[in-house]
């Protein structure tokens, strides 16, 4: 990883702390293992033990379930700063630590915070959550998992799709319809172990980027969940997961600017050492605009995730929590596009690592809802605000 | 002023079309993993049958005689299917093409009819190296006269059909007491001389199934009837032919955003969400808006370009602004496309992800986006001066 001169944020001393130890544990422990989880789609599951072991795991979690009770600007950077070394095990991370971890912490009842947050805070567990559904992307609502009640559990029918961590979690927080005729407020919440009977995975997908990250489908079949299991009340899921989301854009805005970060660090070094016309192509004026272009993106993106991650949780900020996302990500994608470019022939070659920057970005304007859908939700807010 | 194609450009097209869709089409994803790499090498084959190895060379060399705008079609109509396939068209073409604009009568009959024929399966284009890319006149390559022979040492990168190529045309340094860029001449070595090796595959982002490799050279002998053109005079050479190669990558470009808007297309159609097809929002149409709409100005820059080639006319200018609006609008448009299809489009389930790594060398490959920026903008301010 590149250091060199850039804006202090003024984040505050307990910020800057973690973000360079998360910085030292992931260029000692992660990037070096970056290309390879890559090429061999494969999850690391003995970095969570070690990401647990250094408190990563429940950032925003209570102490008294072994979390280090912070808050979403510090998840932001902590995210942000693994993401620079692998985005993929970031990807995996955020869903870990901030979908599953911080929902169950938010949402859960004493009893189910003591008996699932301390092994998935440890890294003992790995967490995933499930929304979306083959035929219920972005129009979430239309799930059609159905969670039938029967004496003191529920019987689970149906399937999840794309689900991040799903191939390794032993915890899972899963969207069903209790209600299938109730719309929005026919929706539940449910925490599901892997070992609960009737549930099941299949084949874990194959990917563009975000390789290592596993993903895959969740097969229910008359997947049995105890009452107790219900993580809030029931039929009122539809709040667990639209209040979720706004937490996950924001902190899963850590990742693109991750990226951002990694862009960086492979093209400085790159501007410097190749030489053409006689000269690094860093003197060059074309150069020299791109990498002005790719900074000032990179920081503006900065300024507007910290500064919404700071608000959040005191005042509402749908709308800028989904634009944190809608725009980090976005950009990206351009600024991994552009590293390619400044890297010319070798940046399409995998022995650098532009090519992956780029497939992984991608995956930002798509998981976690699409930009369509952010820009929907933001022009909606906005325009009912100004009603 | 006509923009239609004529009968015989007409027949081209819907030849390629149909060939794309027929061979190209089933088993372009298979060969983006890895797979048939003997089926893609017939298909090579099977592309110089049909006549589009040599479609700008003349019938007595075994071309098709069929013209710059005719080229352009049949790239655009192959990459639509297969990427790698239209590379390797593409480059093939340009070789021919070199040969015949500088080759001795005797060199054009030797090797032209044998890529065109398919005899050769490919010819390779071999210019840049490791620090010459942007700025091929660095090159370092060499080659020294011994007796009638020369004797090339140096090594190149990038080269796409290495492997299976029956002739290399080799740019090297045959004064290296000239200028940069004045004592370079062009060689064409055959596959299998001694002392030309071909070294390690490029794993790349896309476009999987060409071959990109290094060549070496080490005391590669070569006798003096392989020297191409004038002795010291290389340099223009290989710049004139990059300017041809460009209509191709331009088109080929388009045809590669063509295919992931059409997909995305007709997928947004079927794909329904909130009770409606996604087609039905105004935020999908938009984007597949602004995708045909900059796919359709590409293709008549590169109409332009073809045809004042064609005429014979000056096109170095006019091809580069080809290339670079039609690969940066294909890209934009390979990945509006995945955005279509969500998070479908990022699984290997469909074909977006692969057209959106294919089509990001497009804006590398002969000649950066950056190199073709500058071409224009010293043609253009050399008008006004």
């Amino acid at each position: 990883m590149e250091t060199y001169p850039s804006l202090n944020f003024q984040l505050g001393d307990t910020v800057d702390l973690i973000r360079s130890t998360v910085r030292d544990f992931a260029l000692a422990e992660i990037a070096p293992r970056a290309t390879e989880i890559d090429q061999n789609n494969a999850f690391p599951p003995d970095l969570w033990e070690k990401m647990g072991a250094l408190g990563l795991l429940g950032i925003t979690v209570a102490e008294e379930f072994g979390g280090a009770d912070m808050g979403y600007l510090e998840h932001v950077v902590v995210m942000e700063e693994i993401s620079r070394a692998s985005a993929s095990v970031g990807l995996s991370y955020g869903a870990h630590s901030n979908l599953c971890v911080n929902q169950i912490h938010r949402n859960g009842n004493a009893e189910q915070k003591k008996r699932y947050l301390p092994k998935l805070v440890s890294g003992e567990h790995v967490g995933a959550l499930a929304m979306s559904e083959v035929g219920s992307g972005s129009d979430v609502v239309s799930m059609r998992l159905r969670a039938d009640k029967r004496g003191d559990h529920y019987l689970l029918n149906g399937h999840k799709m794309w689900i991040t961590n799903g191939p390794d979690a032993d915890t899972l927080v899963v969207y069903a319809k209790t209600d299938m005729d109730a719309g929005p407020h026919g929706i539940t919440a449910f925490i599901i172990e892997k070992e609960f009977p009737g549930f099941s995975t299949s084949q874990k997908l194959d990917k563009l980027g975000m390789r290592g990250s596993n993903t895959c489908e969740l097969v229910f079949k008359n997947c049995e969940v105890p009452e107790e299991n219900v993580l809030g009340d029931v039929g009122k899921g539809v709040r667990v997961l639209m209040s979720g989301l706004d937490y996950e854009r924001v902190v899963l805005s850590g990742g693109p600017i991750g990226i951002m970060a990694a862009c960086m660090d492979v093209v400085l070094p790159y501007l410097h050492e190749r030489k053409q016309f006689g000269y690094a192509i860093g003197e060059f004026q074309l150069m020299q605009g791109k990498m002005a272009d790719m900074y000032t993106t990179m920081n503006a993106c900065r300024a507007y995730v910290y500064a919404v991650a700071r608000d959040l949780g005191s005042g509402s900020s749908r709308k800028d929590a989904a634009g944190a996302i809608l725009y980090s990500a976005e950009r990206a994608t351009w600024m991994a596009l552009e590293a390619i470019q400044c890297l010319g022939g070798n940046g399409y070659i995998n022995e650098y690592p532009t090519g992956r920057l780029l497939r992984d970005a991608k995956l930002y304007e798509i998981g976690a809802g699409t930009s369509e859908i952010r820009r929907m939700l933001i022009g909606r807010e906005l325009f009912n605000e100004t009603a | 002023m006509n923009l239609d194609l004529n009968e015989e450009q007409s027949l081209i097209r819907a030849t390629a079309r149909e060939f794309a869709a027929a061979e190209l089409e089933p088993v372009a994803a298979a060969f983006d993993r890895g797979e048939q790499q003997e089926l893609f090498l017939e298909n090579l084959g099977k592309l110089a049958e049909l006549g589009f190895m040599g479609l700008n060379v003349k019938g007595e060399y075994g071309g098709s005689e069929a013209g710059v705008i005719a080229f352009s079609v049949a790239l655009t109509e192959i990459a639509r299917a297969c990427s790698s396939t239209a590379v390797t068209v593409s480059v093939n073409n340009m070789v021919c093409e070199v040969i015949q604009a500088v080759g001795s009568e005797e060199q054009r009959r030797s090797y032209i009819p044998r890529i065109c024929s398919g005899e050769y399966l490919a010819g390779a284009f071999a210019l840049t190296e490791t620090g010459a890319g942007s700025d091929p006149a660095a090159l370092t390559t060499v080659a020294v006269k011994d007796g009638d022979d020369w004797i090339l040492n140096g090594s190149k990168i990038f080269i796409t059909s290495a492997p299976y190529a029956g002739v290399f045309v080799v740019w090297a340094v045959t004064d290296r007491t000239a200028p940069k860029g004045k004592g370079i001449s062009c060689f064409l070595v055959e596959a299998g001389t001694p002392g030309c090796l071909v070294g390690r595959a490029e794993e790349k982002l896309g476009q999987h199934a060409s071959a990109t490799n290094e060549v070496l050279f080490q005391d590669c002998r070569v006798p003096g009837s392989a020297l191409m053109g004038r002795l010291n005079d290389g340099f223009r050479v290989a710049v004139g032919e990059l300017a041809g190669g460009r209509i191709g990558i331009g088109s080929l470009g388009l045809g590669i955003g063509l295919a992931a808007i059409e997909a995305a297309g007709r997928y947004a159609l079927e794909r329904k969400q909130f009770g409606r097809s996604i087609s039905d929002f105004q935020a999908i149409q938009w984007k597949i808006a602004d995708a045909a709409t900059e796919l359709e100005a590409a293709r008549l820059l590169l109409m332009n370009a073809a045809f004042r080639k064609e005429q014979g006319r000056s096109f170095a200018k006019e091809a580069s602004m080809a290339k670079l609006f039609a690969t940066e609008a294909a890209n934009r448009a390979c990945y509006e496309a995945l955005q279509i299809f969500g998070g479908y489009g990022y699984t290997t389930d469909f074909p977006a992800e692969r057209y959106s790594r294919d089509v990001r060398l497009t804006t590398i490959y002969e000649g950066t986006s950056e190199i073709q920026r500058l071409i224009i903008a010293r043609e253009v301010l050399r008008s006004y001066a």
